[in-house]
């Protein structure tokens, strides 16, 4: 087994510590991982990136030309990975924030609206959670409990209430995830 | 008849005779700083930068834990020793080229963190070790190696005064200029190199003092009209005085 | 034993210097190795340590002197165009026996170049980039648990032998996150005669100036302590080598790929395996020249895979001495391999 994720979105979507709970997760599965995050000077509000490799054996390179699943959240991230991921690969979409229809039909696409469902929820900020628990749900290459159980890892001083929120954030997404 | 010992070669001066020039005050400085030690009784106590300049031998003459800088780089290196001990007095003697050209950055830096260690600057308008080039604190029309014609402002700028610019700081606890040029000055200039030192000891902060002093061998002059140049010439330059004593009563 | 966390290199780095003892940090910012300054500037003050951020890399790298003279562990870190602005304060270093400890993450040069992975710095690190006849040791690890092994073997070779050791790592190495195991806290008890701060009248100095004696006595002790090093500090791993007919040479980030490719290339029926320095200096020469003659035997080829251009490949070459031929793979100005091209270049190669 070996799989290549690409997290994508704008700065200050979270989409850093989103990949570091997924391969907090994997590891916790007894799974090597690597998690590699796009650096420099992106900052808040420009585009952002991480890559996190999951694999049985010993991960050669944590960078990805070709993932097997995107995971984007606004639309200069689809427009951005969808034509490089891997033939019949992933695209795992924020629909809230990406209205386009998907051109590439190879890809099995999977959907969650995951701004407005953070929204409801209490805060635009964990719609990185919703879409880690769709991920979840549509690919099961992590389990739920294992994200919820690295929360805590991957935020070792976030307040309870704050941990609650990103739960819930992550149970909604697996929830309410749905494949075309 | 009894005989009484009215003065003796300090403790902390190692017998090895100095290679200094006839009449240059850097052998005035050094005697003036292990009397210091000596009366302070830190000798196990203090560290010693010694800076590349003529003064790079300094171990030789004054025996204390010494170690030696790279060109410009005394501040750092004391930085480094000061915050590994801080209970040991750190003193770092420097030139001008050393201090005011190729060490700028780390002498303002090391003042304006405030580093709890005293600077020795001796300021001889000129290099020594190399053979007489133009220093930061060169005078206007002074001759040198590398300003046959005299120092133009137009080409090399003017002279820089450390006190003046170490006194925008807002750290520095103690700043003053002082010479060593007559008997009468070499004394006060040992009472504000106690001061300093003493300030150190107290954790009081940084403390800085500029020496002008004499290069009797690269200004072509006897040492007796090299001091009367610092009177004369120099000092009109280099203004001495307090810049700044923190611990002075009000 | 420690559970395992996923850390990020730089992170892991600093955490794995702060149990192998060192409590005096001095660096200036530079990417990609910002993490190892932020973190030390929080971690240290917790174990009654120092962290300055420097008003420059030289200053860095002197406030190091300073704090080594008295012997405490203390350590920098750079990135590529900082290191150049450190070779004068590592032959200072060198030339008084200070047991130093510098990081360099690595990036693409030259000149300000670029943020991205590299190894351009190669020659630099292992030949003394500074003045003099010295010699750094220099580590280079392949994953997270490797910086935080060799970061510690840092500061015990530092200390062994008195002199300056350079762990070189590479941006990817420095951003990635990985599953680690840290040790436990370290308790350094350095008992040195030679610092000062005990009031022995010690001198560090690298000054010698009486050229006909004492300048040459200090280089021939130098010179006296680099062989013990070469003798006593090889590292190395062999991958599938010993069925191998041709040889990947590779360390660092690199070395990763390869053997990924390795398995792919072995599985078309290839049998290619890896050397992978990881002391850099001392290069494990004997033990590649030994491969070399293997290589030979096959009439198979060593296969130098770096992200550099004919830096490695040097010492390659140094180690191999003619026995076989050798060919380069290169990746300049900050670019990584992936496994395809390194299994192109063979299976093109081949033919």
């Amino acid at each position: 087994m070996l799989s290549k994720i690409i997290l994508a979105g704008f700065g200050g979507q979270g989409i850093i510590v989103a990949g570091k709970l997924l391969a907090s997760a994997a590891m916790k599965l007894g799974k090597n991982v690597t998690h590699f995050p796009s650096y420099g000077a992106e900052m808040r509000g420009g585009t952002c990136n991480c890559s996190v490799v999951i694999s049985d054996k010993q991960i050669s390179s944590p960078i990805i030309n070709e993932p097997d699943v995107a995971i984007v959240l606004n639309k200069p991230s689809k427009d951005k990975y969808e034509p490089k991921c891997k033939t019949n690969g992933m695209l795992i979409l924020n629909k809230s924030l990406i209205k386009d229809e998907t051109k590439r039909t190879d890809l099995k696409v999977g959907y969650i609206d995951a701004s407005e469902i953070a929204e409801r929820i209490g805060n635009s900020k964990v719609a990185n959670m919703v879409i880690l628990g769709a991920f979840a749900k549509i690919t099961s290459l992590v389990n739920i409990n294992s994200l919820i159980d690295s929360l805590k890892d991957v935020f070792p001083t976030m307040p309870d209430k704050l941990l609650d929120l990103n739960i819930k954030a992550l149970q909604e997404g697996f929830n309410l995830a749905y494949v075309i | 008849m009894t005989q009484k010992t009215l003065y003796s070669k300090p403790k902390s001066l190692t017998d090895k005779v100095m290679h200094y020039c006839p009449g240059c005050s850097h052998s005035v400085v050094h005697k003036l700083l292990a009397e210091i030690i000596d009366e302070f009784d830190i000798q196990k106590d203090a560290i010693f930068i010694a800076p590349v300049g003529c003064a790079v031998l300094l171990y030789d003459y004054i025996d204390c834990d010494t170690v030696e800088a790279s060109h410009g780089r005394a501040a750092a290196v004391a930085t480094g020793i000061k915050r590994v001990k801080p209970n040991k007095q750190v003193i770092s003697y420097q030139g001008d080229g050393d201090l005011l050209a190729i060490g700028m950055g780390e002498t303002l830096h090391a003042a304006n963190r405030g580093e709890n260690i005293t600077v020795v600057f001796i300021n001889n308008a000129i290099y020594g070790m190399t053979g007489g080039q133009m220093a930061p604190t060169t005078l206007v029309g002074q001759k040198t190696a590398t300003t046959a014609a005299g120092r133009k402002p137009s080409n090399e700028g003017y002279p820089i005064g450390a006190c003046e610019l170490i006194n925008t700081l807002q750290a520095p606890y103690f700043i003053e200029r002082c010479k060593v040029n007559d008997s009468k000055s070499i004394i006060k200039t040992k009472n504000i190199l106690k001061k300093a030192l003493k300030y150190q000891m107290e954790d009081k902060g940084y403390s800085f003092v500029e020496i002008l002093s004499n290069c009797p061998t690269n200004w072509g002059l006897s040492p007796k009209d090299s001091n009367k140049w610092i009177e004369d010439i120099m000092q009109k330059n280099f203004p001495i005085g307090n810049f700044r004593d923190n611990g002075k009563e009000a | 034993m420690e559970k395992v966390q996923l850390l990020k290199g730089n992170e892991a780095l600093a955490e794995a210097a702060v149990r192998a003892g060192c409590r005096y940090y001095f660096g200036y910012p530079i990417t990609p190795q910002n993490e190892i300054p932020a973190y030390m500037s929080k971690r240290l003050p917790e174990v009654g340590g120092v962290f300055i951020q420097a008003e420059s890399e030289t200053a860095s790298i002197n406030m190091v002197y300073g704090a080594c003279s008295c012997g405490a562990r203390a350590m920098t870190s750079s990135s590529s165009p900082g290191i150049s602005l450190m070779q004068e304060g590592l032959s200072y270093l060198a030339g008084a026996d200070l047991p130093a400890v510098v990081i360099n993450v690595m990036r693409g040069g030259p000149g300000l170049g670029n943020i991205s992975p590299s190894q351009a710095d190669y020659l630099q690190s292992v030949k003394g980039g500074g003045h003099g006849d010295y010699n750094l040791i220099v580590l280079a690890p392949y994953s997270v648990q490797e910086i935080v092994d060799l970061t510690i073997k840092c500061f015990d070779l530092a200390f062994k032998y008195r002199n300056p050791v350079m762990l070189i790592a590479d941006g990817m190495l420095g951003q990635m996150s990985e599953p680690v195991v840290l040790p436990k806290m370290i308790d350094v008890k350095d008992d040195l005669d030679w610092v000062v701060g005990n009031g022995n009248h010690a001198i560090i100095h690298s000054l010698y100036l009486n050229p006909e004696d004492m300048l040459e006595i200090h280089n021939a002790k130098l010179q006296k302590k680099y062989e013990a090093i070469k003798n006593e500090c090889i590292e190395f791993e062999k991958y599938l080598c010993d069925d191998a007919t041709s040889i990947f040479v590779s360390y660092g980030t690199p070395a990763r790929v390869c053997k990924a490719a390795i398995d792919e290339l072995r599985e078309k029926g290839i049998k290619v395996g890896l050397f992978r320095p990881i002391s850099l200096w001392p290069f494990p020469e004997k033990e590649l020249n030994e491969l070399a003659s293997q290589v030979a035997n096959h009439s198979g080829k060593v296969i130098v895979v770096e992200m550099a251009k004919n830096q490695l490949e040097q010492d390659v070459k140094l180690a191999v001495n003619g026995k076989c031929e050798i060919v380069a793979l290169n990746k300049l100005g900050g670019a990584i391999f992936n496994e395809t091209e390194i299994i192109d270049f063979v299976l093109k190669d081949r033919k």
